[in-house]
């Protein structure tokens, strides 16, 4: 019987035609991307937060979302965690007494929970029908809810447990926070920023806002220092500047003008990290802290963002569907080849036999 | 090549009102009924997950372990048409019509399981589909290889409906559409295991590899002859047929060969990666790791032997043992493996799991009907047939 040699040419065949293809297809790895240069960002300072949610309110306000409860009472908004309808929360590190605030044994620390707008981003590659997108210029990633079919694959791709979706409505959405982009053609940046009393949530350029936080970790814990409040200068600029014809998107997007709000403070003890500097190539918003990252609620996260491993893969077997085609060729000759007697024979018995 | 020595495929005959359709039909209402509040109210009110585990067992066990169940058509196609074993062909159409019903029902749980379905033709969409999400490539190749499966399948319905010049013409074309019946679960099967990819660190480095599109292939790959031993014995118990020993004997042999590469990858690449001590950790993953990793090897202890291949009670045995080797690595990674932090837990609701059990239930009804109905199962000597009804 020659079918067992056939067997060994088939496997051997097919084999040969994927190792090929493997080998042949050029290199598609696809490094982890940076942020693009004009990044908007936010830098929050955890040393500077009082805790005081007048981020979390105005979030609420500017995206048009309801109260969250978990008292008995339902008297205000008190939500525990983020979730499809609150885009930012301020959390609370505590341990033991709780003495000191930024004080990792008996002390209390505050973090900031909302999107960190990826330089690359998982739920932006994740999503099988571009309703997560990443603009180009200001780089904040953005949701599309005409697009969007509700897969929540990237509640499970963003490390950071942003995305969240409406799982009470039928007709639920994925809410999360897009920098308060709606309102930028109104000269408003995002209204976490913009409530802030203390500068804790900074925004501006990413660029700037990364030499900011260098600035702060060089400062001696305790001296008086001056901190911005509301936006950084250089964004403001930079975006009022616009386009050189002076037309264009960029122009309506200058920030409004706001008087210069910076304060006189100590400065913290900062741990010397820079949150999201390099984190998954680096993100758009970067925080400082005096307590433990891992303590408060940010992952330890490689180099390399996950989006560029998958994608690799992805395009390694697929790009340009060249190996899949290939494969198919080699499949087809050899189905060509076996399939037409055997059907036509055994077909046609059954068909003499039937009822 | 020639198969006149193999029975024809014929009707079983037989009632289609029995206990096993009655229940099926109890099941199938009872889904209906948690989808009817599942559309009205929302996905979380008749649903446990939540943003820690946006994907229940509506993802996890409907679709990715569903459609790797639904692999024995395709990998007993490839072996009788690629590799050119004529001898297996009377297990192509019964592992056909499971695989159809497999992947359809897959397909249309993922409609369930969308929160916003209205937008699904998006997926489909050239201004709106993203070539860089594993997603979308699964969603492509699976609506695709649907469609291919019912055109491969065709031909039984044509032949009852005694549309013979139809299924003439569609078998000079039907190579052509059993290539790509063999490309395209390939390329899905694998992708499904690259979805773990892009979560990077939230899955657990036993269940974290860049191997996964391999793993998930050769495990598919061994799952769908693992279900063709499982479905021939258990058919021919239910219908009281002749256990079809000559064809699952070396079949078995097959499995246990794509078995063997499966283990060897999978280990080989804990070891390269250095992630094998996490198996010695005290830890629920590891606990399900070895629990995993015991369904995949125990199957070689039983029937590693040629006379132990003989025995169809230890085929059975073996095939269910890889079944649910395949399910569990796929809840592992997906469920039990993944955690992204913050106080999530998951647990299926009642309604979940009566939505899951409805779906194979439309399976089951539906190939007791077809088997008994049109020309799918290899006919035997007509006293038996008689017997039946």
């Amino acid at each position: 019987m020659g079918t067992r040699r056939e067997f060994l040419k088939g496997v051997l065949a097919s084999g040969a035609a994927a190792t090929a293809c493997v080998a042949s297809t050029p290199v598609l790895a696809r490094d982890t991307r940076p942020r693009p240069p004009e990044a908007l960002g936010l830098l929050y300072d955890a040393t500077l937060c009082v805790g005081c949610k007048a981020c979390v309110a105005a979030c609420k306000e500017a995206n048009d979302n309801p109260a969250e409860f978990s008292t008995v009472d339902h008297l205000w908004d008190t939500p525990l965690d983020t979730s499809g309808y609150t885009f930012n929360l301020i959390k609370m590190y505590r341990n033991g007494t709780m003495a000191a605030k930024d004080q990792e044994t008996n002390g209390f620390a505050f973090m900031k929970t909302s999107c960190m707008h990826c330089g690359d981003p998982s739920c932006v590659s994740a999503c099988p029908v571009s309703a997560m997108t990443k603009d180009p210029v200001t780089g904040v990633v953005g949701y599309n809810p005409d697009k969007c079919i509700g897969c929540r694959y990237c509640v499970a791709a963003c490390p950071f447990g942003i995305p969240k979706y409406q799982y009470d409505s039928p007709t639920g959405r994925i809410g999360k926070c897009e920098l308060c982009r709606h309102r930028h053609k109104d000269g408003h940046y995002s209204a976490c920023a913009e409530v802030c009393p203390t500068g804790a949530t900074l925004f501006g350029r990413t660029e700037d806002l990364l030499s900011e936080a260098k600035l702060r970790l060089a400062m001696k814990p305790g001296e008086l220092n001056r901190f911005p409040r509301g936006h950084l200068r250089p964004a403001q600029e930079k975006m009022l500047r616009g386009k050189e014809d002076g037309k264009g998107e960029r122009k309506r997007r200058g920030w409004r003008d706001e008087p210069d709000q910076s304060y006189e403070t100590p400065a913290g003890t900062y741990l010397q990290h820079v949150y999201g500097e390099k984190e998954y190539g680096g993100t758009q918003v970067l925080k400082l802290s005096a307590v433990n990252f891992e303590k408060v609620g940010m992952p330890n996260l490689p180099p390399d963002a996950a989006a560029a491993m998958s994608e690799t893969i992805q395009h390694t077997l697929y790009g340009n569907l060249i190996m899949p085609f290939a494969v198919l060729g080699a499949m087809t000759y050899f189905a060509k080849r076996n399939v037409k007697p055997d059907d036509e024979s055994s077909d046609m018995e059954g068909k003499d036999h039937g009822q | 090549m020639a198969n006149n020595h193999h029975a024809a495929p014929a009707p079983l005959g037989g009632r289609l009102v029995n206990i096993i359709t009655l229940s099926c039909g109890l099941l199938i209402a009872l889904m209906l009924a948690i989808l009817m509040v599942r559309f009205l109210f929302g996905l979380g009110a008749v649903t446990n997950i939540n943003d820690g585990y946006p994907w229940g067992i509506w993802v996890v066990v409907d679709v990715v372990i569903g459609s790797a169940f639904a692999c024995g058509g395709f990998a007993v196609a490839m072996l009788v048409y690629i590799f050119n074993r004529g001898e297996y062909h009377p297990l192509v159409r019964p592992a056909l019509l499971a695989s159809l019903f497999g992947y359809t029902l897959a397909g249309a749980g993922v409609m369930f399981d969308l929160g916003r379905w209205w937008n699904v033709w998006n997926m489909f969409w050239p201004g709106s589909i993203n070539p860089n999400s594993v997603m979308f490539e699964v969603a492509v190749c699976i609506t695709l290889y649907i469609i291919v499966m019912w055109i491969e399948f065709s031909p039984t319905f044509l032949e009852q409906m005694g549309r013979h010049d139809t299924r003439k013409k569609l078998n000079k074309a039907m190579f052509f559409f059993i290539a790509l019946g063999t490309v395209l679960p390939m390329m899905h099967q694998s992708s499904l295991g690259t979805l773990l990819v892009v979560m990077g660190s939230q899955v657990h480095p036993l269940w974290q590899t860049p191997v996964l599109p391999l793993l998930y292939l050769l495990s598919a790959i061994t799952m769908g002859y693992a279900v063709v031993l499982f479905e021939s014995c258990l058919a021919s118990s239910a219908e009281r047929r002749r256990i079809e020993m000559h064809m699952l004997t070396p079949l078995a042999k097959v499995m246990l060969g794509f078995l063997a590469a499966f283990i060897a990858v999978r280990l080989g690449d804990l070891v390269v990666r250095g992630a094998l001590p996490l198996a010695f950790a005290p830890s629920v993953q590891a606990l399900m790791f070895w629990l995993e990793m015991a369904c995949f090897i125990v199957p070689l202890i039983l029937i590693g032997a040629e006379t132990n291949r003989r025995n169809p009670a230890r085929l059975f045995l073996a095939g269910v043992l890889l079944m649910l080797a395949g399910a569990l690595m796929r809840v592992n990674g997906f469920l039990i493996g993944y955690e992204t932090g913050g106080d999530f837990n998951y647990f299926p609701s009642l309604a979940e799991v009566l939505v899951t059990a409805g779906m194979f239930s439309v399976e089951v009804l539906a190939y007791i009907i077809i088997t008994r109905r049109f020309p799918v199962l290899p006919r035997e000597d007509v006293q038996a047939a008689y017997q039946r009804s």
